[in-house]
């Protein structure tokens, strides 16, 4: 076992890990974070992505030794300390984007990563973004509304498909 | 996951050491090598992680040629080379998702060699140069079938010299679970003649398919294939495709990559 150190959300922190020790496993188990989920395990589902440096990676498919003294950026960082939601949480919770919620820790990182670098996307291009979270309550279609709405635009002729 | 050591060296020198070691691997991006540990698939004693080593990285102009450290990562090619190889930056831009282009590395991928992966292509299609700590080694020379490259124990890729083409482009037909390229045809110009490469197909890996580069070499036009055909023999059959599905896309996707590039 080794200490590692890291900053997470903005603070210092350490625990052990072993060489094995996942990212995931990490902030989960070592730092308590919950939040980011471990859906599949093998790298396709998304649930687990958070940012590294700020960019966004599989947390289940880093080590966390090898990002050591990184700068981490997990699901609770994302609402403000007094538990406001961010814009794109609440557009989230606005356009019915989640059911079950185990994707949408994933769903938000990873769309909070897409705005960042492209703050007014089309359809396409969040579709193209998020290929690698995998939701299966939703249909996507409420995610890539509520992404639209998030970042600015016109959402009114998307329509809506879970019941109101 | 089986217990490993973990070591992270800053210099070539100190990581080609720590891979002297008996059991001990490299690790770069490690989106394939992780989930096949998790599998317990590979269960090194010791893994030597190739990505503090900052001269293993970053996309450099060399006359007619661009220059890709090793641990640079998909997405870094995506962004980086995009100006002087746009056809190879498009290639990195849709391999896996964007988390798995935030990790994973072009040395990383081409020492794996998976028979479906993009990245074969482009370096066979660019007749490019894998540059290791000990040779310099040419990619027909270096893909040496499914898994199987001409890299020795201990040996490392530190970068790849691509020579940059006329025109190229990259089509890929997704495999959509696993976001390989069930069949993927790059196509690159050059003043010397036409390459073709197909990833994804072949049961021997990446290929150039040479009956397609004559025709092309003298009219770079998807009509210039009309007729050609890649034999099924040989292909990959498997539960997502049969051998002569992928042999079809194998013609349908170098005349997509040619019309792109046109």
């Amino acid at each position: 076992m080794n200490k590692i150190s890291m900053t997470v959300n903005g603070k210092s922190v350490s625990a052990d890990a072993e060489g094995r020790t996942l990212l995931s496993t990490y902030l989960r188990d070592g730092l308590g974070l919950t939040g980011t989920h471990v859906g599949c395990d093998t790298s396709q589902c998304g649930a687990c992505v958070v940012h590294v440096d700020g960019q966004v990676v599989k947390s289940c498919s880093v080590l966390a030794m090898d990002v050591a003294g990184a700068d981490i950026r997990t699901i609770e960082g994302v609402a403000a300390p007094d538990g406001t939601l961010s814009t794109l949480q609440q557009a989230f919770q606005d356009h019915h984007g989640l059911q079950c919620g185990f994707c949408t820790p994933g769903m938000i990182m990873s769309a909070a990563a897409l705005l960042e670098e492209n703050p007014k996307p089309s359809e396409a291009e969040i579709r193209h973004y998020l290929e690698g979270n995998i939701c299966r309550c939703t249909g996507y279609h409420n995610i890539i509304k509520a992404v639209m709405a998030a970042s600015g635009q016109d959402v009114s002729d998307m329509g809506t498909i879970a019941a109101e | 996951m089986y217990a490993f050591d973990f070591v992270k060296p800053a210099t070539l020198a100190d990581a080609v050491t720590a891979l002297g070691q008996d059991g001990a691997m490299p690790l770069s991006g490690g989106q394939t090598l992780l989930p096949t540990m998790k599998q317990r698939l590979n269960s090194p004693e010791t893994l030597v992680s190739l990505t503090g080593i900052t001269d293993l990285k970053g996309v450099r102009r060399e006359g007619d040629a661009l220059v890709i450290g090793a641990a640079t990562t998909h997405a870094e090619v995506a962004r980086d080379a995009a100006g002087d190889y746009p056809g190879l930056a498009a290639l990195a831009g849709q391999i896996g998702d964007p988390a798995v282009r935030s990790r994973g590395t072009l040395g990383g991928s081409i020492a794996n060699n998976d028979p479906s992966a993009c990245y074969p292509a482009a370096v066979l299609g660019s007749g490019a140069t894998i540059i290791t700590n000990m040779r310099e080694i040419s990619a027909g020379d270096f893909f040496q079938g499914m898994f199987a490259t001409a890299l020795e124990e201990g040996e490392i890729i530190t970068a790849i010299r691509f020579p940059i083409p006329e025109r190229s482009a990259y089509a890929k037909f997704h495999q959509p679970a696993s976001r390989f390229a069930l069949t993927g045809a790059f196509v690159a110009q050059y003043a010397g003649g036409v390459h073709v490469a197909i990833t994804g197909a072949s049961e021997s890996g990446v290929f150039r398919w040479s009956e397609a580069e004559a025709a092309l070499s003298g009219n770079f036009s998807p009509d210039a294939l009309n007729g050609l055909s890649v034999p099924a023999k040989g292909m990959i059959g498997d539960l997502h495709g049969t051998p002569e599905y992928r042999a079809h896309l194998a013609g349908v996707m170098t005349r997509r990559a040619v019309a792109a590039a046109s």
